[in-house]
């Protein structure tokens, strides 16, 4: 399996990269203006990464389907960003931030890029705070840290409840200057929808113009997607609702395989979904879990107001499952402890389906002044939605679809499968195992835009200083926007009755009922089947109003939806072949007698690596088996 | 509830718009705003009418993507909040809303109630920004900032870039954006190097493309999503006069 070769230097772990640095090629800056970049999503990931190539040299085409890059969807990351600069004295370093990684993923990650990651983690921050984010500070000036679930150490950076807009924002600049300097060369409104291979080498996307409809050619020497994560096939998440899958799922079909697509993430402090019209599910920021107390009734369907339930009629469940680390157990943990919960019939409000998260210990001991000038807008936000004050009452939360671990697979220079696609940030598969800790996101996605990506690409743009500007007439391009035609007018065609979003909503639920917080092999099985019933339903009775050659809301959502019927399908069957659970994948036959994660390593320490095989067949799997020299994978007890 | 919505359509950049008046039966108070508009749009392709186009995408108040003129006031009625926050229990049974999208010459409308923001982006291309290219930057504590600084910053840069401000104001002027980036910027010791630059250029850009002057009115604070304060505009002309004396 030659396309799998993860090109990860010989070594010991925490010389890997510079080794790697030392040995790869580089392109000379003179050689560096002669070569063209795309960079589709301008996310944190992508917009660090056009920003930071375009300085090299590069000329770079950047591509949102927004309006604006500001606008890409790490800007609604709320808590902070990791980073190993033990400025509390705690006992962190480098070292730590690695293993807590590869432990909060549950021993399914590659040990090499997680210590890549927290190695640069620290450079991160130097990096953001001279674009002039405004971290939050002590009196002293020095940059302040709070904690995150799953670790014992304060490493986090954070700009109030809106660190994700504020490192979004930071990278943003970088991109507007080479924009101002001619170096970057924006194309907001556009959404990917194929990407080009000539000689088997990415060479350029096909997108819709979402103004004029138009479809278009863009031709490159290397393609980079940093085009985010696919929560939304649960039609209910946190994430954006332009959000989704369809350039990472262009690629797959074009020969790029796709890791570890069931790990999913459920965020555990979302607000509960509140009536059958909502269209997103809003996250409060994990960071509240500090200063809040998790709790449901101790007597089943008890439906008193919380404030008149006395203290010794409430069960603080994660205090008491989890001693360690009580309230700031790990996201998977603590969603799937809420889920128990309200399963065994102890949910609270209108539909049972909602934990209490309880401040007022924490009011009582710091003062209201304290709490507000930490969650302030968060407290308002809650307000706002839901008409009750968390500052006299508890908030009321459920776990959400958040963050998808898996994604297109990579190589240690962040290739894809196919030479010359790029993967990063969250639609790469590579950093978070079975499970991604707070405040991981932010840092991953800077890691790779701002230092690791912009460094390996050298190694394979070297053999291209020759090649000169890849014509937009050769055949594949033309072959590509065929296909892409013909998809669009086939939505259109259908001209059935349902709305896109009414199956949207159904293909979530299945989703969500079987390949969701937990698992089993008949939910699996179930749900492979009801997909693919709603699929065909879809393609007969679909309808998508207007034309391609306009601004046209519901064929964009049509184009999505299509593809999550597969990527749906791919995400059953690889849930099915994992029988074990790891992180966030339940698989409820794999449970110890606590009802915790039961991993089975001697099966199944390798990662899922699946390969495109045609239309109606199945996909085939490739196990890449997972290596531990530093870590030794154990049970995770929190 | 029932509700009475005037909404402007219009077909493209090129075509005329006008209002067009849909009773809409059956949306409920616990929707969002732009719930409503969701549940409308299903109504309309189920009776094989055209959905109104509408922007909108993390619908937590955070991207800045939601633009709409409601009743006269840029986001609706509520103060410090964006389209996507506000919520139909603001309505009762039997209410007319009027629903347009900005209105500024500076913002052409691209169809419906979307209008096209890129002059937002040359405003920034002019010196929203701090020249520091990436691997430059030296250790992040090694720059103390005063946490009254820092917070007074970070306020400054908690802008969505929504428009609303210019949406709002009589001369359709976009200094409370352009004096958040120059506020936010001018407060770090990072960004003091370019901070006379910054606000010379990026004024002269905003006059360039038609923007207008500011008279201060104060409207833009007023319907501000995130309550952006005028003293961002104060601090933006003191950076100007220093900039040109």
């Amino acid at each position: 399996m030659n396309k799998l070769n993860t090109k990860i230097p010989d070594g010991p772990l925490a010389e890997k990269w510079t080794i790697h640095k030392n040995r790869i090629r580089l392109v000379n800056a003179a050689n560096k203006t002669k070569l063209d970049i795309i960079v589709v999503g301008t996310g944190l990931a992508g917009a660090s990464a056009a920003s930071s190539l375009a300085e090299l040299g590069y000329n770079v085409k950047a591509f949102c389907f927004q309006d604006s890059p500001r606008r890409a969807h790490s800007v609604a990351a709320q808590g902070g960003i990791n980073a190993a600069k033990n400025y509390k004295n705690d006992g962190d370093s480098i070292d730590r931030l690695f293993y807590d990684i590869m432990k909060g993923g549950d021993f399914r990650a590659r040990e090499a890029f997680v210590r890549r990651s927290a190695e640069v983690s620290n450079f991160v921050i130097d990096q953001l705070t001279a674009a002039g984010v405004p971290f939050a500070r002590e009196y002293s000036g020095y940059l302040d840290n709070r904690s995150f679930g799953g670790v014992q150490v304060s490493r986090t950076f954070y700009a109030k409840g809106a660190t994700g807009q504020q490192c979004l924002l930071g990278a943003y600049s970088g991109l507007i200057r080479q924009m101002s300097l001619g170096k970057v060369t924006l194309y907001s409104r556009r959404d990917m929808l194929d990407v080009v291979l000539i000689d088997g080498k990415a060479r350029g996307i096909i997108t819709r113009n979402l103004v004029s409809g138009e479809i278009e050619r863009h031709s490159a020497h290397a393609v980079v997607l940093a085009t985010g994560g696919y929560g939304t096939i649960y039609y209910l998440s946190t994430l954006a609702v332009g959000s989704n899958a369809s350039a990472a799922w262009a690629a797959y079909k074009k020969g790029a395989f796709f890791s570890n697509p069931s790990f999913v993430q459920i965020h555990p402090t979302s607000l509960p979904q509140l009536n059958d019209y909502q269209a997103k599910l809003t996250l409060m920021s994990e960071s509240l879990r500090n200063d809040g107390r998790i709790w449901v009734p101790k007597k089943k369907g008890d439906k008193r107001h919380p404030n008149e339930i006395p203290e010794e009629e409430r069960d603080y469940y994660l205090e008491r499952m989890y001693p360690a680390y009580g309230n700031l157990a790990p996201r998977d943990i603590s969603s799937r402890a809420a889920k128990e919960r309200c399963d065994a019939g102890y949910g609270v409000g209108k539909t049972g389906l909602s934990v209490y998260l309880d401040f007022k210990d924490s009011i009582a001991k710091k003062g209201k002044k304290v709490i507000e000038s930490k969650y302030g807008n968060l407290f308002e936000l809650y307000e706002k939605i839901t008409g009750d004050n968390p500052y006299v009452e508890p908030m009321r939360i459920y776990p959400a679809g958040h963050y998808t671990m898996g994604g297109l697979w990579v190589d240690y220079n962040l290739m894809t499968s196919i030479d010359g696609l790029y993967s990063i940030g969250e639609s790469n598969f590579s950093d978070h195992g079975a499970n991604r800790l707070g405040a991981g996101s932010l840092m991953q996605c800077a890691c790779d835009g701002y230092f690791v990506l912009p460094v390996t690409i050298g190694d394979y743009l070297a053999d291209d200083i020759k090649t000169g500007k890849i014509p937009t007439d050769h055949a594949a391009f033309e072959e590509a926007e065929k296909n892409v035609n013909d998809k669009l007018t086939r939505l259109i065609s259908v001209n059935g009755k349902q709305t896109v979003t009414s199956f949207h909503k159904r293909l979530g639920k299945i989703m969500w009922d079987y390949c969701g917080m937990v698992r089993n092999e008949e939910g699996l099985k179930k749900g492979l089947k009801l997909l693919e019933e709603l699929k065909e339903e879809f393609w007969k009775d679909v309808k998508v109003p207007g034309t391609m050659d306009e601004l046209n809301q519901e064929l964009e959502k049509a184009v999505k939806v299509a593809d999550f019927f597969e990527l749906g399908r791919l995400m059953c069957q690889d849930a099915l072949n994992r029988k074990e659970s790891c992180g966030a994948h339940f698989r409820e036959e794999s449970q110890t007698p606590n009802g915790e994660a039961q991993r089975i390593d001697k099966e199944y320490s390798y990662i899922s690596t699946w390969e495109f095989t045609g239309e109606e067949k199945d996909h085939k799997l490739h196990k890449e088996p997972l290596e531990f020299e530093c870590v030794k994978p154990k049970e995770r007890t929190y | 509830m029932n509700l009475t919505l005037k909404i402007w359509r219009q077909k493209n950049a090129n075509s005329k718009g006008a209002f067009v008046t849909y009773n809409l039966e059956g949306a409920s108070q616990e929707m969002s705003f732009l719930e409503m508009l969701d549940y409308l749009n299903s109504t309309l392709i189920g009776k094989g009418e055209e959905p109104i186009a509408f922007e909108h995408d993390c619908r937590e108040g955070i991207c800045g993507s939601c633009s709409l003129y409601i009743n006269g006031r840029a986001h609706g009625q509520d103060s410090k909040s964006a389209t996507c926050e506000l919520r139909m229990s603001r309505y009762k049974d039997g209410d007319t809303i009027v629903i347009e999208p900005w209105r500024s010459k500076a913002f052409p409308v691209i169809k419906d109630l979307i209008v096209d923001r890129s002059a937002f982006e040359k405003i920034l291309e002019a010196g929203g920004f701090i020249s520091a290219n990436t691997g430059a930057a030296p250790e992040a504590n090694s720059i103390p900032v005063p946490r009254e600084h820092a917070d007074k910053s970070f306020d400054a840069a908690s802008c969505i870039g929504c428009g609303a401000c210019v949406s709002a104001c009589k001369n359709a002027s976009a200094q409370l954006f352009i004096a958040s980036k120059v506020s936010q910027l001018a407060l770090l010791p990072q960004g003091r190097v370019e901070a006379k630059l910054r606000a010379r250029n990026m004024i002269a850009k905003a006059d360039e493309l038609g923007f207008g002057s500011c008279t201060n009115t104060g409207a833009c604070e007023i319907e501000c999503p995130k309550g952006i304060s005028l003293a961002h505009i104060a601090r933006l002309n003191r950076e100007f006069l220093k900039a040109t004396l």
